[in-house]
């Protein structure tokens, strides 16, 4: 059966911001989603609060809404744009959880909206953990024993006939919410009660522990003839007990035989038409008992999922993209393979190279968390390695990480290490286990040990073991001769050794060994991803590097290159790595314009990145797409075979610019700002001078080179001052540090971070109000595309703090002032492409904090405030185009007439006992927008997409520092004439009296002090309904940590800082008088795909 | 480990290393895209004569066990694989692939650039090829390969073939019912279709392939089943005419090169395909109800479509990858047959259900 014509208009659900558990990789779904409903002739209608996405760039989708992701606003959208249809199953979770709200409250069956790929009944069955295992076990399948309980007297008492150690699941949660091991009676008591807390409908599981057994995924297809098809099979290195999104996995399945895989497959198929999945992607996880192969099944997603991405990227199969097709009617046959061309989408990919994924932590963000891991995610992020062999797969991954490892290299001495603690490693799942398996068998313990103790199976423990034996032959074989043969040395190189780890094992240089490499014709060569293992002809340009003989890039340039007469210009973009907070999927956006910018001027883009997730890893985004790690070697080697026009580096955040120099010493041609720019930027002192000559305001600042300078420095300036290393994202280790003391510590810290950079020690300007500058120049021009007021302090990380474009209290006068800054400093640096500014505004003066002449977090968020595409314009400038090529008038940001709001999001939930306080180092992990006419609305908005939507009446707790009593008198009184009740501390409270304003007191302690039990009790009890707690110095932050850390735990608003409480009160004002309206963004921009209604008023 | 060169007949060659066993053995080099499987497809008779490359690259991780082989030994010519597994692991593996290679006395090579190597069969079609560990000199390679016989016109049906007839028995100790008695015509049958049938209730009396007519009518079968098995099926004519005796008389059930003469014995012509069908992920249309199943193949001939008479022939399945026929039946008699192999091993089990279409006819020719 051809496409469904009975319907036209389809809405599609992306899934909100970046958190962990659900990343980018629903970008990436929705992305290909939209272009394959679009390329049906389907009017596409995409909901999506974060503007971070490429899905929500106007071209996308007929319409835009850049709106929260809740029922009520998905509502009022169904309402407006009346859609046909809605497709939940490629927003993740959250998708699903809305589309499920509006079926059980009927405003799908009331506005005539159909639901595609799976129903309300099979949605239930697959996500409600007993309908689900009641299913399973109808056919004859096997699960954990296991049993449901709602309150903590079922969970004792189900955890008794089952025996511990039991795991405890919440249900309806996402990235393994609110679940947890317990080992015992109170263990239980603990993790039962917050899984029920945690759990949408107050529902948790209490499971057989099945810790250790083998952990397997498999990726299905399935259209609504019946016809399935198994996509991947995946095979989880950590075993059970290690959220499958932390764990290593490789696809793909090694260690089962035929009949055991296809028992799987069996159980899978079965399971699929059993749920009912109509069409598109599901996947589900089994496990195997290692010692007499019971195989369970653990669980189902009925939609699209972190591993579809995954799957995608390992086979070339485009899950999503088919998944769309099957949904609007088409057979998996009638569906034609993009790889071969030839063959049918009804078939199963099969691979003839091994696939890593590894997850990226970030627990050095959150030094109060442990690394440990369990059945909650921690990982912020993945990268993919493909390799011929696991070796050379696993040792890509852990480079491509970008965490410091060059391989499976030797950064810990293990001989240092003590056996008690190599045991701990082994035993206990961690961040760095994958290390400590090499240290173990470098102390001498045997595979076998190893894996008894890790409980990873002996294949995985085996093949760590080779790659140790030859590193320990190549040692040898250098003292000995000095030297090693060539066939060692390829050998090295096929079990993935980078130039690096050589270059250590033989006292060497990267770029010795790549130059010995070379000579004796050592040289990486391209194989193509194409979904069959070679059987049929490829067509699309998919690739990666390994050491073999025949390079099939090669002969694919040439080959192109013969049919066209020449080869065409090319220009190779450097992509972002694994997500991680302060670098993720904003300059993946920056990547895929450049690709699509480049396109349009007529050169062939090239994309090299690791990261399975992201949408610059679909092959159709880029004319040739190299999956590999992004290191001088890997990227050197794609270099020596495409011979590029030009390399970009300023699109990929951090990863590609801190490989700048390299590539520039080895003569690659980098467009756009030169690096001595990128580096005069980073360079405190020349780029003091530079600012000094510009007639331009800095803090009082200085650079260290010892800690007697640091010291010396800080002196003269003044505490506070703003610590952090050089040259790092994110406001890797920043902080304000209020005395010396806080200064030594520091500097310790930071020696790790950055080695052998200086620390930059600036002035901290208190209670200054700073503002973010995204700009395009061209070398001579200068376009400010963007200015954005934070609503947080300066000194808040800007990641991390919600912004205002325009701004929303600056001057016209200001802003005027900022541009020219801006301008002047473009030119100054020589900018070509984008820059970001920090400015920070004081008294009326204006400082310049930090110039970062590359692509910013904030550039896709401008794109979509703005409607100018900044990135595609920057690509093309930095191919030679001039700004005055596009009609761009640097007035515009004074003629916007509606509010951008963009708010973060942060990850304090998964890190249990860690402070919600933010800081100069940013910690969010994805962003919202909210976008209206009026601030207020635009505010409440982004509030609503954060998650932490204000309160409409209630009580508000005030707890301010000193310097802010005076201030917040004006919010109290607006807060009360809005009819809040207003409890306060002791301070707060007192002054509020003085005012007349109606205030409850916290009580005293017997000592004194504010009585911290009872603000804990009012939270915990639902009492408190916003809190605006701005912390002072350092004492106080830990005095109060734990409030606002219960508060986030209960889901309550937190305000820290007088700006955000002023935009909370506006927020607030609104949603008490007026009534939300949702718009798309093409009405805001008024672009060609423009809609005939009006806006429509809709009930709040 | 000894060196190991692989020479194609075209000139073109590939280094490697051998395991223990050494020498010199030359066949058909062919390639098989299946992930999983290796102890099935080494022990498949269908192989005979042929050198197999796995596309995939990791071959060994799960061991070898005593209950996945397909025959009673190693029929490959040779094996050809990009790393070998140094320590499997598996709860049923009792000994390690290289174990069982070096027991099976097979040329195993390692450290081939299997990926070129199936480019360039797919692109130049599958070709002889021969593996040794003792002559390098390429002159003398080529030498030796004008003399390794072609697989078409080749009978390597006589090689596989048991010598005896007997009567399967399932290792499993679940009694069977014994509705059916099956006379199956052994080309290189695959103990997995004979542990099918047994479950199903069949007793199955297992010939040579040389067997007469009157020899099989001996047990008065209720159904004759013509296995899949090595080479041209077009040279097995005696098998062709133990079939057309059959036609009209006995239900009739084919697999694979049991396929290609059933097509022969209807009139039809066979082909040499360039590369063959190799793996487990191939997706054949049913006609009669539009499924798609996905499929364990293995073959280097095929029926021709146009060589069939469709008064009297049903085309049932096709080939979704590159529109072949996949299974066909007669439009009077109870004949039916499947390019593909319903008994998996290895390979997605999709159309195991077409074993039930024999018992079907044999149930409506016992009435």
């Amino acid at each position: 059966m051809p496409k469904r014509t009975d319907i036209k208009k389809i809405l599609l659900l992306g899934s909100g911001p970046i958190v962990i558990g659900q990343a980018c990789e629903f970008d990436y779904s929705g992305t290909q989603a939209c272009k394959s409903l679009r390329e049906e002739g389907y009017e596409i209608v995409l909901v999506n609060s974060n503007p971070a996405t490429i899905m929500t760039d106007p071209e996308f989708a007929d319409h835009t809404y850049v709106e929260p992701l809740t029922p009520e606003f998905v509502e009022y959208i169904i309402k407006k744009e009346k859609p046909d249809a809605i497709l939940p199953t490629l927003g993740g979770q959250t998708a699903l959880n809305i589309a499920m709200k509006l079926c059980e409250n009927g405003v799908l069956e009331k506005n005539k909206v159909k639901m595609l790929g799976a129903d309300y009944e099979v949605i239930k069955k697959a996500e409600d953990r007993e309908c689900f295992k009641k299913a399973v076990q109808k056919i004859g399948l096997d699960v954990p024993r296991s049993a449901f309980a709602y309150n903590i007297v079922e969970a004792r008492k189900a955890a008794e006939q089952i025996g511990f150690p039991v795991i405890v699941r919440a249900s309806y949660t996402l990235g393994g919410t609110g679940g947890g091991f317990a080992y015992n009676m109170e263990d239980l008591e603990k993790v039962a009660a917050l899984g029920i807390e945690s759990s949408m409908i107050g529902e948790i599981l209490i499971e057989e522990s099945i810790i250790g057994w083998k952990e397997y995924e498999l990726e299905v297809m399935r259209d609504h003839k019946d016809n399935v098809v198994i996509v991947c099979s995946i095979e989880n290195l950590d075993p059970m007990g290690v959220h499958t999104g932390d764990s290593i996995t490789v696809a793909p399945a090694q260690t089962l035989t035929d009949r055991e895989y296809q028992n799987m497959r069996d159980a899978a198929l079965a399971i699929i038409r059993e749920i009912g999945v109509e069409t598109g992607g599901s996947n589900v996880q089994f496990a195997i008992n290692p010692l007499d192969g019971r195989m369970v099944v653990i669980e189902m997603n009925p939609r699209v999922s972190r591993s579809s991405a995954l799957a995608s990227k390992a086979t070339g199969f485009p899950i999503a993209k088919f998944a769309a097709k099957l949904a609007v009617g088409y057979s998996l046959d009638e569906i034609q393979n993009d790889i071969t061309k030839e063959t049918p989408a009804s078939f199963e990919p099969t691979i003839d190279y091994c696939v890593i994924k590894i997850p990226r932590f970030t627990f050095e963000k959150f030094p109060e968390a442990k690394d440990i891991l369990g059945v909650q995610m921690k990982s912020v992020g993945e990268t993919m390695a493909i390799g011929r062999t696991f070796k050379e797969a696993l040792q890509k991954g852990l480079r491509g990480l970008e965490i410091g490892h060059v391989g499976l290299d030797n950064k810990l001495d293990y001989s240092a290490i003590s056996e008690e603690k190599v045991q701990h490693r082994l035993e206990e799942p961690n961040a760095s286990r994958i290390f400590y398996i090499k240290y173990a068998l470098q102390k001498g313990w045997g595979v076998e040990k190893v894996a008894q103790v890790s409980r990873i199976d002996i294949w995985f423990i085996a093949h760590i073991k080779q790659i140790l034996d030859l590193e320990n032959t190549i040692k040898e074989s250098f003292e000995k001769e000095k030297n090693i043969s060539t066939s060692l040395l390829r050998k090295a190189k096929e079990y993935g050794f980078s130039d690096v780890q050589l270059a250590k094992l033989m006292k060497s240089s990267e770029l010795e060994i790549r130059k010995v490499r070379k000579e004796r014709g050592v040289i990486a060569t391209f194989k193509l991803v194409d979904t069959c293992a070679a059987e049929f002809e490829a067509y699309t340009p998919y690739f990666y590097s390994t050491y073999e003989t025949e390079d099939e890039a090669v002969i694919q340039i040439a080959k192109t290159a013969t049919e066209n007469g020449k080869k065409k210009k090319c220009i190779m973009i450097l992509g972002g790595g694994p997500n991680r907070i302060g670098q993720g999927i904003e300059f993946d956006y920056c990547c895929c314009h450049a690709a699509f910018a480049l396109n349009e001027l007529g050169y062939d883009a090239i994309m090299v990145n690791s990261n399975p997730e992201t949408v610059s890893t679909d092959y159709d985004i880029s004319d040739r797409l190299y999956f590999e790690p992004l290191t001088f070697e890997d990227v050197m080697n794609i270099i020596d075979i495409e011979k590029p026009d030009g390399v970009i580096v300023q699109f990929g955040g951090q990863t590609p610019l801190n490989l700048a120099h390299k590539l520039n010493q080895a003569g690659v041609p980098i467009i756009g700002t030169s690096v001595e720019s990128i580096d005069l930027a980073e360079n405190r002192e020349k780029f003091s001078e530079l600012i000094n000559s510009l007639g331009l305001k800095q803090p009082a600042n200085g650079s260290a080179y010892s800690t007697a300078e640091a010291v010396t420095i800080a002196e003269r300036i003044g505490y506070p001052v703003l610590a952090r290393p050089s040259y790092v994202l994110g406001g890797r280790a920043m902080k304000i540090v209020y005395n010396q003391k806080a200064l030594l510590s520091f500097i310790e810290e930071a020696a790790e971070v950055s080695e052998g950079q200086p620390i930059l020690i600036d002035k901290f300007l208190n209670d200054a109000i700073e503002l973010d500058v995204d700009a395009i120049a061209d070398g001579k021009e200068t376009f400010v595309a963007g200015v954005m007021e934070h609503i947080e302090n300066a000194g808040i990380h800007s990641g991390d703090s919600a912004c205002s474009l325009p701004p929303h209290s600056i001057s016209d006068h200001l802003i005027k002032q900022v541009k020219d800054h801006t301008c002047k400093i473009a030119q100054a640096l020589k900018v070509i492409g984008l820059l970001n500014i920090q400015y920070a505004i004081k008294d009326d003066e204006i400082y310049v904090l930090e110039v970062n002449p590359r692509a910013s977090r904030t550039a896709p968020y401008v794109s979509k405030a703005t409607g100018n595409p900044l990135a595609k314009i920057a690509a093309q400038v930095m191919t030679g185009r001039k700004l005055a090529e596009y009609n761009l008038s640097n007035d515009h940001i004074e003629k916007i007439k509606h509010f951008a709001v963009k708010e973060c999001v942060l990850p304090f939930s998964k890190f249990s006992g860690v402070d919600v306080v933010l800081g100069p180092e940013m910690k969010s992990t994805g962003e919202v927008m909210g976008i209206a006419d009026d601030f207020g609305e635009a505010f409440a908005k982004s509030q609503i997409a954060a998650g932490a939507s204000l309160p409409k009446k209630g009580k508000v707790l005030i707890s301010v520092r000193d310097e802010d009593k005076s201030a917040v008198v004006r919010i109290a009184k607006k807060l009360d004439a809005m009819k809040f009740s207003i409890v306060a501390t002791l301070g707060t409270a007192s002054l509020l009296k003085k005012e007349k304003i109606e205030v409850e007191q916290i009580q005293l302690t017997p000592d004194g002090k504010t009585d911290l039990n009872q603000i804990l009790e009012m939270i915990k009890n639902d009492q408190i309904d916003l809190l605006i707690n701005t912390p002072s110095g350092e004492r106080s932050q830990s005095h109060m940590a734990l409030m606002r850390a219960s508060a986030n735990l209960h889901n309550v608003p937190i305000i820290t800082t007088l700006q955000g409480a002023d935009a909370a009160v506006k927020g607030i004002e609104f949603m008490q008088n007026k009534e939300f309206k949702v718009k798309s963004l093409q009405e805001y921009f008024q672009m060609k795909n423009k809609v005939k209604s009006q806006d429509q008023k809709v009930c709040s | 480990m000894s060196k190991a060169i692989l020479y194609l007949e075209d000139g073109v060659h590939f280094f490697g290393e051998a395991l223990s066993f050494v020498g010199e053995s030359a066949g058909e080099v062919v390639f098989n895209t299946s992930l999983s499987g290796y102890q099935e497809i080494l022990t498949d008779p269908s192989y005979a004569g042929q050198i197999v490359v796995m596309t995939y690259p990791l071959i060994g991780n799960y061991g070898v066990n005593d209950e996945d082989s397909e025959s009673s030994k190693v029929h490959v010519k040779g094996f050809i694989v990009k790393e070998f597994c140094r320590h499997h692991s598996n709860f049923r593996a009792t000994k390690s692939l290289i174990e069982y290679l070096n027991e099976q006395n097979i040329l195993a090579v390692e450290g081939i650039d299997t990926r070129a190597l199936t480019r360039h069969l797919r692109v130049k079609g599958a070709m002889r090829g021969l593996i040794s560990t003792k002559d390098f000199d390429l002159n003398s390679l080529a030498q030796k390969i004008k003399k390794v016989p072609s697989m078409e016109g080749a009978d390597w049906v006589k090689e596989v073939t048991t010598k005896e007839k007997y009567i399967w028995k399932n290792s499993e100790d679940k009694e069977s019912k014994q509705k059916y008695i099956v006379a199956a015509i052994d080309c290189g049958i695959k103990f997995n279709i004979l542990r099918i049938l047994t479950n199903k209730d069949c007793e199955v009396h297992v010939f040579p392939s040389n067997a007469t007519v009157e020899e099989i009518n001996k047990i008065n079968p209720d159904g004759i089943f013509i296995s899949n098995g090595p080479g041209d099926p077009a040279a097995v004519g005696h098998v062709k005419e133990t079939i057309r005796a059959f036609l009209g008389k006995k239900p009739v059930f084919g697999i694979c090169l049991g396929h290609q003469i059933t097509g022969l014995a209807l009139g039809g012509k066979t082909f040499k395909l360039k590369f063959g069908h190799h793996g487990a992920n191939h997706p054949v249309k049913d006609l009669l109800d539009n499924r798609i199943g996905i499929t364990s193949q293995n073959h280097g001939f095929c029926v021709d479509i146009d060589s069939l008479n469709k008064d009297d022939v049903e085309l049932i399945d096709i080939n979704l990858n590159d529109q072949t026929l996949e299974g066909m039946r007669h439009k009077k008699f109870p004949v039916l047959s499947f390019q593909h192999h319903p008994e998996a091993a290895p390979g997605p089990h999709d159309a195991q259900y077409l074993f039930d279409y024999f018992i079907e006819m044999m149930k409506e020719y016992k009435k």
